[in-house]
């Protein structure tokens, strides 16, 4: 039991860092980045890279990944969205536009590291079992719940209490304004980018390690998962992306475990069941407090 | 005329798969002219498949039959669903019907009755090419008849602005449902086509991705006339075929082409023979053309 409530928390927190990314660019842009998932895939191929050509420890691995797919974030947007913003298109261009991305870089990844799981090189990852009680508790996982809150707290601080923090919630509020208020909106766009993909890539490459195999398809079951959190805590909302991430991946496990083998296949069905229920019964979700019936 | 005929039997899926996926993007467009973004029509389109199929299969009732009670059994689940959504909008509205998808995706991977993760298999190749383009011609027409008519200016004028339009004494909440139900039967219809155009279905041809390409026919294709969802489904369609030459580089074209059409075509491919017009226009310095 302990050990399925463990397995809970970590499935939770991988959620929760993908999904406070996904939440944030929507926050402040309106835009369902579908390319989400594919910042997600290439944080774990980052960190890879990293570990068997330079042989760098996993932990400065994660760094390389958060500071790559930041930077592949900030691209992300000056191909995909940059174009559709000045313009003004609707924000269905831009999820359009971002499947096209998506696709674009997944099928390169294919082409390079084959469609099939790949590992970590022998040895890189810390192997330690801890044993509480009877539970035995796979250490990694606690150091990556861990690292997910501390990367969580680091980014409410960001964007509660610093002046970048101030720049991008004014841009959220309203771009026109926040430029006329003197907001570099261009660099607070820059910055939601860097951080949203940052925080995708950090989560990919800490699920890497836990599962120790990837693969370029990876982040896609991911994508739905993100619509349940961000409904169920409401969208938009960064601590309700959290919640709702814990919430579902408790949900899960517990589906796991209390519904009989033949009908664990209804736990995805569990998932979205809810997904379509706050949706229709509370819109803005568990802690959202902007109508939901804005376009 | 033999030319022709060679070419239909070589190319005979591709052509019928075109025609399907035009009648998709129709199905589509429809509740996107009527100001609504949907996902849900590839789960529609489940349920005509699976419905007409296991009607056929099971209790030997005739295709055409089959086909009319998918799309009616589509039609009676829309008409709950859409009252249960129909205050939502834009993206709220999209995952909404995702999650519905996703339910029913889940539901046909889990019953025994609709052969779980293995589908339907042995299905009976009944659906002919004329089967295909007369749906599709019949459903254009109407559809375009009614863009013009009453119904279609009740459904643009809830799209530009849905609180003027009730102010202006338009039953918002019967046209929308009417949209969404009628785009609902569509997909089941062309859905039954479908199972029976290939040998087998399963609950993976039904999925998010399915979802999101029908959406993207639609929107590349162009959403202000009839004619840009059949162009876009047709183009998308046989663009796997035309960048064969290009092997494994196939999928990063058709993902830059993607890119390139919502950038540069923001209305669409069938705006495309305007496009000179517009930019003629935006240099005398008419504003806000498009």
């Amino acid at each position: 039991m302990a050990e399925q409530l463990y397995n809970a928390i970590f499935v939770g927190s991988i959620y929760a860092l993908f999904a406070v990314g996904f939440a944030l660019v929507f926050s402040v842009l309106d835009i369902l980045n579908l390319a989400h998932p594919v910042v997600f895939m290439l944080g774990a191929f980052v960190a890879l890279f990293f570990m068997s050509t330079f042989g760098l420890p996993a932990a400065l691995a994660a760094v390389a990944a958060f500071a790559v797919t930041g930077m592949f974030g900030i691209f992300l947007d000056r191909v995909a969205f940059a174009p559709l913003r000045r313009r003004g298109a609707p924000p269905l261009s831009a999820m359009i536009s971002s499947l096209g991305f998506a696709i674009v870089v997944i099928r390169l990844m294919e082409l390079r590291y084959g469609p099939d799981l790949v590992s970590y090189p022998a040895g890189s990852l810390p192997q330690t079992v801890l044993q509480i009680g009877d539970a035995r508790l796979d250490g990694l996982r606690l150091l990556i719940i861990g690292l997910a809150i501390v990367l969580m707290v680091g980014l409410t601080y960001v964007v509660r209490a610093t002046q970048l923090g101030r720049d991008i919630r004014a841009l959220a509020e309203n771009p026109r304004a926040a430029r006329l208020l003197g907001v570099d909106v261009d660099r607070a766009i820059a910055a939601t980018f860097f951080i949203s993909s940052g925080l995708g890539g950090v989560a990919g490459a800490l699920l890497g390690f836990a599962y120790n195999a990837i693969y370029p398809q990876m982040g896609t079951p991911y994508e739905l998962k993100a619509f349940t959190v961000m409904v169920v805590g409401g969208m938009g909302s960064l601590p309700g992306a959290v919640l709702g991430a814990y919430i579902l991946g408790i949900g899960e496990i517990a589906a796991l475990v209390f519904l009989p083998a033949e009908l664990a296949e209804l736990r995805d069905a569990l998932a979205f069941g809810l997904l379509f229920l706050v949706l229709v019964i509370r819109p803005r979700g568990l802690l959202g407090h902007r109508v939901a019936d804005r376009a | 005329m033999d030319a022709l005929a060679d070419f239909l039997r070589v190319y005979q899926t591709t052509v019928g798969v075109i025609g399907i996926n035009a009648l998709l993007a129709l199905s589509v467009w429809l509740t996107l002219y009527a100001g609504q973004l949907t996902l849900g029509n590839a789960a529609f389109m489940a349920i005509g498949a699976y419905g007409s199929a296991l009607l056929g299969m099971r209790m030997g009732v005739p295709f055409p039959l089959g086909l009319t009670l998918g799309a009616l059994l589509a039609a009676a689940l829309a008409l709950p669903l859409g009252l249960a959504v129909f205050r939502l909008r834009g993206v709220y509205l999209a995952i909404a019907t995702i999650g519905f998808g996703e339910v029913l995706r889940v539901v046909l991977l889990t019953v025994p009755f609709t052969g779980k993760a293995l589908g339907l298999n042995g299905i009976p190749a009944i659906t002919e090419l004329w089967h295909i383009y007369l749906s599709l011609a019949v459903v254009a027409y109407v559809l375009w008849r009614v863009q013009g008519s009453t119904v279609g200016r009740a459904w643009a004028a809830i799209r530009e602005d849905e609180i003027a339009a009730a102010s202006q004494g338009i039953a918002i909440r019967r046209y929308k449902l009417a949209a969404f139900v009628a785009g609902a039967a569509i997909a089941a219809w062309a859905g039954g086509l479908s199972a029976h155009l290939n040998f087998s279905i399963e609950p993976g041809d039904f999925g998010f991705t399915r979802a999101v390409q029908i959406l993207v026919f639609a929107v590349v294709g162009g959403t202000p006339s009839v004619a840009g969802p059949i162009v876009g489904a047709t183009l998308l369609t046989a663009l796997p075929e035309v960048l064969r030459p290009l092997k494994e580089y196939r999928d990063i074209f058709a993902g830059l082409i993607l890119m390139g059409v919502i950038i540069y075509l923001p209305r669409g491919l069938v705006t495309l023979a305007e496009l000179r017009k517009t930019r003629r226009l935006q240099e005398i310095g008419v504003a806000d053309v498009a």
